[in-house]
């Protein structure tokens, strides 16, 4: 069987689609917006804004009626997958339920319809919530000085390099290196190279853990930092975490940790422990701030005692004023970084989050990371099981935390099928597949993240699905690497869109 | 599950964690609560703060009480647009990346400039992120900022040229000097030398942070003139009206885009947009949504120019941004869908008369004063004499009004956006008429 288009009915969502833009539908005259009514004299435009300075002609949006834009994004959700409809193990990516009750407390006007501006006294409910999400996080970490300022992961880790920049500094020293493992996400080193350091890679040994000879030879009095992040983006844990600090705090280095693979050691250990200088929390990920196709998120910061006189400003302070706790934004802070956005922080974010450790708790936040990391122990058990690992095999044999990685090498050897073939053959039976190429260090990566809110048959249907997938491979290759079928597109020409960029309508 | 992977506990997991390391009891956390407790909770923290229902606000300064349609709320809260994660794989993800594309050319059309991203954090990081656009094209050492950006947004970009070795020279806007060109950007008072060749870019806001609408044709010219690149700051209702900075001949127009469909939320989440010329394409950070086909011929949309992005270029890419704002982008879109193409020019002239009716109140009555006469759009300042601020402020407290962001000990930010009704103007100028009298 070789599936076409042609071969394949029309459901009933696309039978009723098009592949019209908002623009495509747009008929001059139509409109779904009303204004106001004109309640103060109506003064010529010419009076109040030289022509000159006016745009001649009006923005071409579309024209478009209620009804019509209700249709067309309705249509359009129907061509996305979610982690509502179905499974969603995306490696490092932490696709944990969203829970419903986050959207009602987010959404209360005392939290939605607060000016970020508005007088410290009447917000004293945000700022308290504000504070006592600083003092979980802080806590969780082990580094008790929380900046909820950066606007995500890679927000994080640019306050944390610029952190220890300014650290370094005040003690008189000018270090030029930034060390990252090369299993790193590509936002370490892209953000080595914003916050203007020069990058050093440190290489993984037979075991997947930090080539700790490489690290020594590495770890010069020029060294600022190490980014580090544990578990590592292999899934696994890094034994040797205290001699790893040791070495570069040896040198004067601050210790950077990576918080994206959190989820794993919630309430288990903590980064503070280990030795960690600063930690950046994905609130998106680790605490379930939905991830809205892309965004927002949140990535606040905690660090050590020394760091502290460096976080951004203003920080959300608990002072007593006559005789009650009061909650203020510090501005006051003269070797601060200074700031790194507008206004104190993806706030509607902080709800949720707060939401959440609130709803768990000490002994829930523990049981997420032994769910997480036992989840994805027995997804590893049962691909086995189903005899996946014969083409599949783990990168590294050895117990992981809350993901794994296979690598798909012999499968496209044995089978003539790659990862990528694979990842799309999972979409036509409705399940998005794990993030696929990375790490780099592993060759046709597959990298699998369960997360501890899938049901133990979610996790049996998978380790199936993927055993079946390889014998349809077995007898036919070709179905694999035409997959996806049943999608509303098929693959599609990425080498073409890159070539020749159409990032706009024409209008 | 234990059996099947052959261990005896869940201890025996973390095996490679440290014993030394193992937290022997529960962390120092409260213990959880059931979903109604939680409510409570965070029902009771909501009731300690004053929002936008509890009082009237003239607050702006970079965000706005603007009205979000329930359309916007109806179509954010679909769980195919709020919970997937960014479209990696693109052919179960097409909803999200054509709603891209489709904000993308509403950008575009907006600032005037032909290349829109899919959206940035906020709107003074979305600046920041542009001086270091600037910084990897021309790789000179210096950004002229106007003192008509907002402050926020000057002091996200100090902190980032910090660490690239940059200096960020402020011009300060003249106030209250008496000047024709009060309230305006003017390159000319620079100090000799300043505008050199050593100029990555010229930073400016339209509006500026004092409401006065910026000359940009000018200060364009004497950038260009040194080869420096003109990052505009603008707001995106204003743009409804005014002149896109694009078709000035600005370079890169970046903005805070709370006015489009998002909340007010403390500040965030909400979304930067961030557009450039063709020659920038692909020094733009972020994510890009682009049209292609797929294998049978069908429209579709990707994910594209990715080799400048962090998970593939690494430490060579232009930004090191990957989870963006796309669910406040979508919010953007299907936000100025609803206005449409004379909504928005409606809405901002029902803004800028609105505004030239309080501006013109206000200014009327004696002990109060306008920094600068230039054009304004939606905010305005004044000048309140003889240190009576600190009075204006606690009599509208009082009124439950808050009467607008305070600059400094005499000056008063005042924003008006749709909610702000005529009534509700003369209430704020009857209170300052009060303390003046």
């Amino acid at each position: 069987m070789t599936a076409t288009a042609d071969h394949r009915p029309k459901s009933f969502i696309e039978a009723a689609d098009d592949e019209l833009t908002i623009f495509d539908r747009s008929r001059p005259g139509r409109r779904a917006f009303t204004a106001p009514a004109l309640d103060v004299p109506e003064r010529p435009l010419d009076e109040l804004i030289p022509a000159e300075l006016r745009r001649p002609e009006p923005a071409r949006l579309p024209e478009v009626s209620e009804p019509e834009i209700v249709r067309h994004y309705n249509r359009l959700s129907k061509r996305n997958f979610d982690l509502d409809t179905g499974f969603y193990p995306l490696g490092s990516c932490t696709m944990k339920h969203n829970p419903k009750l986050h959207e009602r407390v987010a959404a209360l006007p005392g939290h939605a319809r607060l000016h970020p501006l508005q007088r410290s006294e009447s917000a004293q409910g945000a700022l308290e919530l504000m504070w006592r999400l600083q003092r979980a996080l802080g806590e969780i970490s082990g580094l008790p000085h929380v900046s909820l300022q950066p606007s995500a992961g890679s927000h994080g880790e640019l306050a944390g390099v610029l952190l220890t920049r300014a650290y370094h500094e005040d003690r008189g020293e000018h270090r030029t290196k930034v060390l990252t493992p090369d299993t790193a996400h590509g936002t370490n080193p892209a953000t080595v190279t914003m916050a203007g350091y020069e990058l050093v890679k440190v290489g993984t040994d037979p075991n997947g853990n930090v080539d700790i000879e490489d690290l020594r030879a590495k770890a010069g009095e020029d060294v600022a930092c190490l980014m580090l992040t544990n578990p590592s983006t292999l899934g696994l844990f890094e034994p040797q975490i205290e001699e790893i600090a040791k070495i570069v705090h040896r040198v004067g280095a601050t210790l950077y940790y990576d918080g994206a693979n959190l989820n794993a050691i919630m309430g288990i250990c903590r980064p503070g422990d280990m030795g960690f200088d600063i930690v950046h929390f994905n609130l998106h990920k680790s605490f379930t701030q939905p991830h809205g196709g892309g965004g927002p998120g949140a990535g606040p910061i905690a660090v050590s005692e020394r760091i502290e006189p460096f976080l951004p400003r203003p920080q959300v302070v608990r002072e007593v004023r006559d005789g009650t706790d009061y909650y203020a934004l510090d501005e006051d802070r003269p070797k601060s970084i200074g700031r790194l956005r507008g206004f104190q922080g993806n706030y509607g974010v902080f709800v949720r989050s707060y939401a959440y450790i609130r709803s768990l708790g000490a002994p829930g936040l523990r049981e997420v990371s032994e769910v997480a990391v036992l989840n994805a122990n027995y997804l590893l058990a049962r691909l086995r099981q189903e005899g996946v690992l014969e083409h599949l095999p783990a990168a590294y044999e050895r117990l992981c935390m809350h993901e794994f990685v296979l690598s798909g090498a012999p499968m496209k050897r044995e089978l003539g099928i790659k990862t990528l073939d694979l990842a799309k053959r999972l979409l036509d039976h409705g399940v998005h597949p794990p993030t696929v190429y990375f790490p780099l260090l592993v060759e046709e990566a597959l990298l699998v993240e369960p997360t501890e809110t899938e049901t133990r048959e979610t996790l049996d249907r998978f380790a199936v699905l993927v055993a079946e997938i390889l014998r349809e491979a077995s007898e036919d290759p070709e179905i694999a690497r035409g997959a996806p079928y049943s999608t509303p597109v098929r693959r599609l020409d990425e080498a073409g869109a890159a070539r020749r960029p159409v990032l706009r309508q024409a209008l | 599950m234990l059996a099947t992977i052959g261990v005896s506990s869940v201890d025996d997991l973390f095996a490679d964690v440290p014993s030394g390391l193992r937290l022997e009891g529960p962390l120092a956390l409260e213990d959880g609560l059931s979903e109604q407790e939680v409510l409570a909770e965070l029902q009771e923290l909501a009731a300690r703060n004053v929002s936008a229902e509890d009082e009237v606000s003239f607050l702006g300064a970079g965000m706005y009480d603007t009205y979000v349609p329930a359309l916007v709320d109806a179509i954010i809260s679909r769980s195919e647009f709020l919970t997937p994660y960014t479209p990696y794989q693109p052919e179960v993800s097409q909803g999200g990346l054509q709603a891209m594309f489709e904000y993308q050319t509403a950008i575009s059309e907006l600032t005037g400039l032909p290349v829109s991203n899919a959206s940035v954090y906020e709107g003074p990081s979305a600046l920041a992120a542009a001086g270091y656009l600037a910084k990897l094209h021309n790789g000179r050492r210096r950004f002229v900022v106007s003192g008509g950006v907002h402050p926020h947004a000057i002091e996200a970009l100090s902190t980032l040229a910090r660490g690239w070795g940059m200096e960020v020279e402020v011009l300060g806007v003249p106030l209250s000097t008496g000047s024709a060109d009060d309230g305006l950007t003017d390159l000319t008072r620079l100090p000799p030398g300043t505008l050199d060749a050593d100029v990555s870019a010229v930073v400016v806001a339209q509006p500026n942070f004092f409401g006065a609408v910026e000359r940009l044709d000018s200060i364009v010219s004497a950038a260009h003139a040194v080869g420096a690149l003109v990052i505009c700051s603008a707001d995106p209702i204003s743009l409804g009206l005014l002149q896109a900075p694009g078709a000035q001949g600005v370079d890169i127009v970046v903005g805070e885009g709370q006015t489009l469909g998002n909340r007010l939320d403390f500040g965030g989440p909400s979304f930067g947009f961030f557009a450039v010329t063709d020659e920038l394409t692909r020094r733009l950070p972020g994510r890009i949504a682009g049209q292609t086909h797929d294998l049978d011929g069908k429209l579709g949309y990707v994910l594209t120019l990715q080799t400048r992005e962090q998970h593939i270029r690494r430490e060579k890419a232009t930004s090191n941004i990957c989870t963006a704002q796309a669910l406040n982008a979508l919010a953007g879109i299907v936000y100025l869908s609803w206005l449409g193409r004379q909504g928005l020019v409606e809405l901002a002239e029902l803004l800028a008369r609105r505004t030239a009716y309080a501006r013109d109140r206000l200014a009327a009555i004696p002990g109060v004063s306008l920094p600068h006469a230039q054009p304004v759009v939606r905010e305005f300042a004044i000048t309140v004499d003889g240190g009576r601020l600190d009075d204006v402020i606690a009599l509208c407290k009082q009124a439950g009004i808050n009467p607008g962001h305070r600059v400094d000990r005499d000056t008063l930010l005042v924003a008006i956006t749709e909610r702000r009704t005529r009534t509700q103007i003369d209430r704020l100028a009857g209170c300052i008429e009060e303390v003046l009298a």
